[in-house]
């Protein structure tokens, strides 16, 4: 089922930037940097993908520290395979995407 | 202290972002937003443009709460299902969404709420109205009365369900073609 699945930008730069453990402040400086500020994740479109993810388990809550109230976040296996998959894809549409307008766009 | 002002002010739930609109505006003139209430809304002084504020319909949620804390925002409170927040200008943009389909589910819980209300409030008038009109009760007219206001609300609700459709179907058009 999960195989064909088309990631928005906020996903694919969620579970990118969940390679490491992050909580959720971290995922949208993380997000901002990688884009070089281009993308901006608001709080609340964060907070629901993250849910959405959680429950689809493509990333794992991690338990809570002692002393630290904040809640980090992980890729799984599964949100690996995924981001593998959409990788292959974007890679797909730049190949194709160049082949046609390659010439074009290197005038 | 700070120098507090109250303004009472009543936004129908699909007229939120003009509720939000009002509300930054008094944050430029310098009276940002403490305190809310039904209908009241109570304003302190501040620096000119010093926050941002927002608001959205969400349900009780400590979890978000400290998420939204983590991020700068400070929580303001909550009426009915809204909760409002601010945040210092100086830290940047603030926004609660930033893609269409964030906005989108937001919209449809927005549009589901009142829609809910709004069958339950034809339900009761239904109700009322069949009571006013067949029971021999002496408090029958009280029930005829009742059931004119539940049918005087669902007619709004409707106007503003029919507004909400609108802003959804614009986006989803939107949707068809970028995120």
């Amino acid at each position: 089922m999960d195989e064909h699945i088309v990631l928005t930008e906020a996903t694919y730069y969620i579970l990118l930037s969940l390679y490491r453990p992050r909580h959720g402040y971290g995922i949208m400086q993380q997000v901002e940097e990688l884009s070089s500020g281009r993308v901006r994740l608001a709080a609340g479109t964060l907070y629901g993908a993250l849910n959405a993810m959680v429950e689809k388990r493509w990333i794992v809550q991690l338990p809570v520290e002692d002393g630290s109230r904040k809640k980090n976040y992980q890729i799984t296996e599964r949100g690996l395979a995924i981001l593998r998959t959409e990788l292959s894809r974007l890679q797909e549409l730049v190949r194709n995407g160049e082949e046609i307008m390659g010439g074009q766009t290197h005038d | 202290m700070t120098e507090r002002i109250t303004k009472t002010r009543w936004f129908w739930a699909w007229e939120y972002e003009k509720e939000e609109r009002w509300l930054n505006e008094m944050a430029a003139d310098g009276w940002t937003l403490a305190e809310v209430g039904y209908c009241r809304f109570t304003f302190e002084r501040s620096e000119p443009n010093a926050y941002t504020i927002r608001l959205e319909m969400h349900p009780h949620d400590e979890q978000y709460l400290s998420f939204m804390e983590d991020t700068g925002a400070e929580y303001i409170g909550r009426c009915l299902q809204w909760v409002y927040f601010r945040r210092r200008s100086e830290l940047g943009a603030f926004d609660l969404f930033s893609d269409l389909d964030s906005k989108l589910t937001h919209l449809r819980k927005i549009h589901k709420t009142i829609l809910i209300v709004g069958i339950l409030n034809l339900f009761a008038g239904m109700l009322n109205l069949f009571v006013g009109l067949e029971s021999t009760s002496v408090y029958r007219m009280n029930n005829a009365c009742v059931a004119v206001l539940n049918l005087l609300v669902c007619t709004f609700l409707m106007y503003g369900l029919g507004r909400l459709k609108e802003k959804i179907d614009s986006l989803e058009r939107e949707r068809l073609l970028r995120e």
